[in-house]
């Protein structure tokens, strides 16, 4: 037999052309064929064109705005995530079960009800809106709710799996070699936890930067002031303005593009270490 | 309690404080949202939600929203097998650029998603004078909101089916054609019920992910009331003309049935640990 065996297994299994061909076929028609009309777009556009669409001052605020409330956002679940995700997997409590179905809300509820039960919550007449001291909803602070509303899942569901697999018996050993908890919690596990943490906090910021539906509702979309970048496309686009549009979705696409690449590098990171313990 | 037990978790005052604070941020931050719907939908009794229904607009936008789920389920379900069968069982060069590549849609914002289809489709688009010479609608009708629903919700299928696939390994289906099966008889019989759970849990994630579409839909629907409003844009133009109460009334409908697909989620996924030895 010249084949190596590899190669053999491979034979027995059928079915390689025929899943290629499908596969290759429904992702060039559905994913990538519209992205290289969006790359011809901003192919014809001449570099000063391009520049002044994208660099403008409101589209500019516009990215403040959207990477600072992501940001924001991101830094609260990543904080409140790792409580959530420790508390569900190291403690027995009654409704611990229904809590940890309950993480993935936000996954399964349309953003535009999540949007518009966070206006009411928040708004002057809302349970909380009334409540607070300071203004949430039409400010930033109201973008950076709904971001965190959108992004808790992207933490929570990256750091649980970790949590689990630290095995027990390494917090023991630390314990019996003499150190404390607070020194076990801060020595041994929080190293552990970094990349998963990194990595959830990285996926929420990257669907923070491009939610759209959670934060119209609640935003207020004055420009300069509470309009996120996906918003500002949407202008353009009603505006017929499609070369704009289309400037500020290939910079959008650029950051989201290098934040996927250093997600799968973390990922990578992460797969490894789950393998070794 | 011995000391080892003491530093390998922490004192009970810490627990109850921590999953007192645990309960309070998701209460806040994911209840209370969910909660909000019901009551703003329930407020002015049950017969002014039930009159929300009678609008044929919305049972229009249902009936739409509903259309284009069952497509892009149905496509996305066909390239998932596909993909997840090419991608665990056999090596091939480019491997990892076509995984990077299915994982695309996930980091793109839907604003961008839909952007595409109209640079492609519309009238300024690439496309769009060969498309209105021939009298072919796409954007701003139902085919444009078929294709940004699969674009979204495109690897949804395919990474529920890969992960298990990639767990599960190729000894059945090997014995399974040593024995004399032939390629399609080793797929129904061995592989599909191998990965029924994946496979349920893809489907009704990719389901509730497109009944909610919001951000993509919104600039490839052209918003006409309806004809080509789903069910959330619906919800939209309800709440931007201060009819709250309808707004909220449509907006339980979509909770109920992402309330049903976490269920139905948390159930499969019980399933799934049980099966596994």
């Amino acid at each position: 037999m010249s084949a190596t065996p590899a190669a053999a297994r491979q034979r027995l299994l059928p079915g390689f052309g025929l899943s290629m061909g499908l596969t290759l076929a429904h992702l060039s028609l559905i994913v990538l064929l519209p992205l290289v009309a969006l790359g011809m777009k901003a192919a014809g556009l001449t570099w000063a064109q391009f520049w002044a669409a994208a660099a403008s001052k409101r589209v500019l605020a516009s990215y403040r705005l959207s990477f600072g409330t992501s940001f924001a956002a991101a830094a609260v679940n990543a904080v409140f995530g790792l409580l959530t995700a420790w508390v569900l997997t190291r403690y027995r409590f009654p409704g611990r079960k229904l809590l940890d179905a309950a993480i993935d809300l936000p996954f399964a509820l349309p953003t535009a009800v999540a949007g518009i039960a966070l206006t009411s919550l928040y708004g002057q007449q809302g349970w909380f809106g009334r409540a607070l001291p300071f203004k949430v909803a039409y400010t930033p602070t109201g973008i950076t709710v709904a971001l965190v509303f959108i992004g808790l899942p992207f933490v929570v569901r990256t750091l649980q799996p970790i949590l689990e697999d630290l095995g027990r018996d390494v917090e023991e050993a630390a314990s019996s070699l003499g150190a404390s908890r607070w020194q076990i919690i801060r020595r041994v596990i929080f190293p552990e936890l970094g990349p998963a943490l990194l990595t959830g906090f990285a996926l929420a910021f990257a669907r923070g930067m491009g939610e759209y539906g959670s934060v119209v509702f609640i935003s207020g979309n004055m420009p300069m002031r509470t309009e996120i970048t996906p918003l500002l496309i949407i202008t353009k686009l009603e505006q017929y303005e499609y070369a704009q549009a289309t400037a500020i979705a290939v910079v959008m696409l650029a950051i989201s593009f290098a934040l996927l690449l250093a997600i799968n590098q973390l990922q990578r990171r992460l797969a490894r270490r789950l393998n070794h313990v | 309690m011995s000391d080892v037990q003491a530093a390998s978790s922490e004192p009970r005052w810490v627990k109850a404080a921590l999953i007192t604070v645990v309960l309070a941020f998701l209460g806040v931050a994911l209840l209370a949202p969910l909660a909000v719907v019901f009551f703003e939908a329930f407020r002015q009794g049950l017969r002014v939600y039930l009159k929300a229904f009678q609008d044929p607009d919305a049972w229009a936008a249902v009936r739409l929203s509903l259309v284009a789920m069952g497509v892009a389920v149905g496509l996305n379900t066909v390239f998932g097998v596909a993909a997840a069968w090419l991608l665990a069982r056999f090596a091939f060069r480019g491997k990892g650029l076509l995984l990077t590549l299915i994982d695309l849609p996930f980091a793109i914002s839907p604003v961008i998603a839909g952007l595409v289809f109209v640079l492609l489709f519309g009238a300024q688009g690439w496309l769009g004078p060969w498309l209105q010479d021939h009298d072919v609608r796409i954007v701003f009708a139902l085919p444009g909101i078929v294709l940004a629903t699969t674009f979204v919700t495109f690897p949804f299928v395919a990474r529920e089916l890969l992960a298990t696939m990639q767990t599960q390994g190729t000894e059945d289906e090997e014995a399974a054609r040593m024995l004399g099966a032939g390629p399609w008889r080793t797929f129904f019989r061995i592989t599909l019920p191998n990965v029924r759970y994946a496979l349920f849990t893809g489907i009704v994630l990719c389901s509730a992910r497109a009944l909610g579409e919001f951000g993509a839909v919104s600039v490839v629907s052209g918003h006409i009331r309806g004809e080509t409003n789903t069910l959330p844009l619906h919800i939209e133009i309800l709440y931007n003309e201060y009819q709250f109460t309808a707004a909220f009334a449509c907006a339980s409908l979509l909770s109920l049935t992402a309330l049903v697909a976490l269920a139905v989620k948390a159930f499969l996924e019980r399933r799934r640990s049980e099966q596994r030895p």
